[in-house]
């Protein structure tokens, strides 16, 4: 049944979604919604047992990307990347 | 000569004693009083004055070939090799050594015997002026000073004792510095002679050259080795340039200018430098160094002549002065002529008698005119004396025998050293003689006017004046009467054979005089014939009687008579009376144009030399020094700077990359990720083909 | 067969897109994370046309059950009324735009360039009728060691989030 479709669909497939994906990432202003989307990243890979794996990091940095985000949010009452800007020397 | 008697061989301490209390008087004199000031500087005159006496006696003592005397103390400058004008190889020497000779012995006998008498006689004058010890002080060096001079056994020693006086002369002048006219005054003697005394040191130069040494004993054994000519050029070019000094020191024509201007001094010291030493100076010097002047006839013509001219002249203005010390002060000039036509004419021995009876009569003036100013007060104008003659008599007798004496009246002194010189005059030239008789006629109107405007005729002292007029302390009348004996008894000494002496002053000096075998024997006895002299004496008593009258006819008879004549001759007498406007014409041509020199160099040293040197060089050194700055800014810290700026200029713009926002990090990641697989791109579009 | 197959593979994958486009560009976050829930629901459905039950499963209740989950209890957690108000796009957004595309294409190219030679084995009749055993097989297996250390990864991020979420005293 799956010769019915393409291989190469997949891929078209996760290529968009990853694209997205990147896009989103990239310029959303939310963090939150970064987080979102960089877990939908990881959900455009293919291959079963890389796959489960993958799906084990997306959680767990999940949740510790989320305690960052509360830690931050209680230190800077903000949500907007623009304004976490102490990643620098 | 090995051992020396003692005064002969201990001469050194002549003019070592009033050094010696100079020196004290400069380090203590503030603190001593005026007795101890006198006990010590009066004493070591008298001092000196015994020490001289000693010399004479042992002199005498000798035979007339041995009378030469040298001791030197020390070589003060070394003998330095040089050439001489024809070639040959000589040292100049300049010992510090005395030479005791006849004709030294008289000066040191004139300077320290009248020279301790005014000494005495200024106790009294100075007694109640500021600066006591100072002048005594001053009087002192001066006395070493003229000793030296006197002394000097080579012509750069006597060199020193010439400017030591110079020098003293200015401080003396000078001494009531208070007063501008006095420091000027001091300062024009000082530079006046200074001109004088380039001529002299050119002319010790030229000795030295010329003849090989400058020792006196020597000169005369190198004039004959020389084998000169008479009338040699460069013995006449000596001789000249000596007489220039000799016009300086002693007042001729045409340095004379400082002698009246220095009778701002104390009277005092007028009798003693300006009267009988210092300006004898020049006399000593011409006699000293005979022997070179009696082998250029020509210099001695013009010193006859010079002498003659400046007796006549300076008694011209004499005539019409009318501050007293400043008639005696051209009288001195005018005498001091004499004393250079004496020369001038070859009777060096008439000229130094002359000296030695013009210190004694010269000096009692000026003492006695002191003696006159003290009575009324400080009055100097003769304007304003009159009818003093019973008021101070010791003060009118002794100037009245000092004016006899120096009028020329037998058988005072000044007659016989006067005549001497008019006897010999008129052996080598009338006209000389003419204008030396006229002049004496002259002198004993001029003097006589001086005695009866001061003492005769009715009084024109001022009110307040006239009530102090008092005879002066014996300290000042002492010396006076002692000058007085000297000034009748002076002439004595060299009592003219005609009368039946045996012209012993004459005789004693003359080993002195040199005879070459070129010159003429000096003549010791008068013209051609006893008769001539007889009749040259008459005749110049003649004239002197004469002028005495007319004085007395002018000033005593009918007083009313001077003024009308000098009304009469309006501006002629008014040329006189402005001493010719020679100190005028030597400011136009002189004075003035130094200082415009000086004015001069002082815009060109503001202009110029600060200008441009100093704040030029300033300038320039800021200049430079900016130069190194701006080096230093833009080339040296420059390259540091730019090196950073290169490193700066790469890492700028990786900072900006760095702002801490997680999105444009993974920006960058994703850039990388387009590089990455672009790479891969490019290594499989490479490897398929 | 197969063309439902097709439908629902084209169905779900554009359901997939749609949805991702939608969470991405939503103002609202509690919108935005809708749309991943249902994003990621048809990843899921996608899985299971691949007869990958295991994975379909794992991602339903991992995913969208736990994770989701989290998510909302976060945003409810913060503040939103404020961000609600602002401009949701970032200064970069043209460039990274721009970027991301030029990403996509150098893919999209690789992908292109390759997309005759792409073969899925033929999965055996055995393994896709057990396909939880496979994989359970496969993990406690051959991938043991990754198993084991990402069972660590999940402590060490449990601890990380209690220690990051906890309030200070």
């Amino acid at each position: 049944m799956n010769a019915t479709i393409p291989t190469d669909y997949y891929l078209w497939l996760s290529l968009a979604l990853f694209t997205i994906g990147v896009i989103g990432v990239l310029t959303r202003r939310n963090v939150i919604i970064i987080l979102m989307v960089f877990s939908r990243m990881w959900g455009s890979v293919d291959g079963q047992v890389f796959a489960i794996f993958v799906i084990t990091d997306a959680a767990a940095e999940a949740a510790v990307g989320l305690g960052i985000i509360l830690a931050f949010f209680r230190n800077r009452e903000t949500l907007l990347a623009d304004e976490m800007d102490m990643l620098k020397w | 000569m090995n051992a020396h008697p003692f005064f002969l061989g201990h001469v050194w301490l002549i003019p070592l004693f009033p050094l010696l209390t100079a020196a004290a008087m400069l380090f203590i004199g503030r603190r001593l009083n005026n007795s101890a000031v006198n006990a010590l500087c009066c004493g070591s005159v008298f001092a000196s004055f015994i020490f001289s006496v000693g010399a004479f006696l042992q002199l005498i003592a000798l035979p007339s070939e041995e009378r030469l005397v040298t001791s030197v103390l020390f070589e003060w400058i070394p003998a330095l090799p040089f050439h001489m004008l024809n070639g040959r190889l000589a040292n100049f020497v300049a010992d510090f050594g005395f030479q005791i000779d006849p004709l030294s012995c008289v000066m040191i006998l004139i300077v320290t015997g009248v020279g301790f008498l005014i000494h005495v006689y200024s106790t009294g004058y100075m007694a109640h002026e500021g600066g006591y010890y100072r002048f005594f002080g001053y009087l002192n060096l001066f006395m070493f000073s003229m000793l030296i001079l006197v002394l000097a056994n080579n012509l750069v020693m006597l060199f020193v004792g010439w400017e030591g006086v110079g020098t003293c002369s200015y401080l003396l002048i000078g001494f009531y510095f208070h007063r501008k006219s006095a420091s000027d005054a001091g300062k024009k003697a000082f530079i006046v002679n200074r001109i004088g005394d380039a001529g002299f040191l050119l002319g010790i130069f030229l000795t030295s050259a010329l003849l090989g040494t400058i020792r006196f004993a020597e000169i005369g054994p190198a004039l004959a080795a020389g084998h000169f000519a008479m009338g040699d050029p460069l013995l006449t070019a000596i001789a000249l340039l000596f007489f220039v000094g000799a016009t300086g020191k002693s007042a001729q024509i045409p340095l004379y200018v400082w002698l009246p201007d220095a009778m701002e001094g104390p009277t005092p010291v007028s009798a003693l430098i300006h009267a009988a030493t210092m300006v004898t100076a020049g006399v000593y010097m011409v006699t000293r160094t005979n022997a070179i002047y009696q082998l250029a006839p020509k210099a001695m013509a013009l010193v006859a002549l010079v002498g003659a001219v400046t007796a006549l002249f300076a008694a011209s203005i004499g005539v019409v002065q009318t501050d007293i010390k400043k008639v005696l002060a051209y009288s001195t000039v005018s005498q001091l002529g004499y004393m250079f036509l004496a020369c001038g004419v070859g009777a060096f021995t008439a000229g130094i008698f002359h000296l030695m009876t013009h210190a004694f009569f010269k000096g009692l003036l000026f003492l006695a005119a002191g003696s006159v100013i003290h009575a009324l007060s400080g009055e100097q104008d003769m304007r304003k004396m009159g009818a003093l003659s019973k008021k101070i008599p010791v003060t009118y007798w002794t100037m009245l025998i000092a004016t006899l004496a120096i009028a020329g009246i037998f058988p005072f002194a000044g007659f016989l050293s006067k005549d001497l010189i008019l006897g010999k005059a008129y052996e080598k030239d009338a006209l000389l003689w003419a204008i030396g008789y006229f002049t004496a006629g002259m002198t004993a109107f001029y003097m006589f006017r001086l005695i009866f405007m001061t003492f005769h005729g009715t009084s024109r002292v001022d009110h307040d004046v006239e009530h102090h007029i008092h005879e002066s302390p014996k300290s000042m009348l002492i010396p006076l009467l002692i000058l007085a004996g000297l000034s009748i008894a002076g002439g004595w000494l060299s009592w003219p054979e005609i009368f039946g002496g045996n012209s012993r002053f004459v005789r004693f000096l003359e080993p002195v005089i040199a005879t070459t075998q070129l010159a003429r024997p000096e003549p010791t006895h008068g013209p051609g014939s006893p008769h001539g002299e007889i009749y040259l004496m008459l005749l110049s008593e003649g004239l002197v009687v004469l002028g005495i009258c007319f004085a007395w006819y002018l000033y005593i008879k009918r007083t009313e008579l001077p003024g009308k004549i000098a009304k009469s001759l309006g501006g002629f007498y008014r040329l006189v009376y402005h001493k010719y406007y020679v100190d005028q014409l030597y400011d136009a041509l002189f004075v003035n144009r130094a200082k415009d020199l000086g004015l001069a160099l002082g815009v060109f040293d503001t202009t110029v030399i600060n200008g441009v040197g100093v704040n030029g060089a300033g300038w320039l050194t800021r200049f430079i020094s900016s130069l190194s700055m701006w080096w230093d800014t833009w080339i040296v810290d420059g390259s540091i700077r730019l090196g950073s700026r290169i490193v700066w200029l790469f890492s700028y713009p990786v900072r900006l990359i760095q702002d801490g926002l997680v999105q444009s990090y993974m920006l960058l990641i994703v850039v990388g990720l387009i590089g990455f697989l672009g790479y891969y791109f490019y290594l499989g579009h490479h490897a398929v083909r | 067969m197969a063309a439902l197959n097709s439908i629902l593979f084209f169905f779900l994958s554009a359901l997939a897109v749609v949805s991702a486009i939608l969470m991405v560009t939503r103002r609202n976050i509690v919108h935005g994370a809708v749309y991943l829930i249902t994003t990621l629901l048809a990843t899921a459905g996608i899985f299971l046309l691949l007869q990958a039950e295991f994975l379909f499963v794992v991602q339903v209740i991992l995913y969208v059950g736990g994770i989701m989950v989290l998510f909302v209890f976060v945003i409810m957690l913060v503040n939103l009324d404020v961000s609600l108000l602002r401009f949701q796009f970032n200064g970069q957004r043209f460039v990274a735009g721009v970027l991301a595309l030029a990403l996509s294409a150098q893919v999209f190219l690789a992908i292109w360039m390759g997309r005759n030679s792409l073969h899925l084995p033929e999965p055996a009749a055995s393994i896709a009728a057990k396909n939880t055993e496979a994989v359970g097989d496969a993990l406690f297996q051959r991938f043991m060691l990754p198993f084991e250390i990402a069972s660590i990864l999940l402590l060490v991020a449990m601890i990380g989030a209690v220690v990051m979420a906890k309030r200070r005293v």
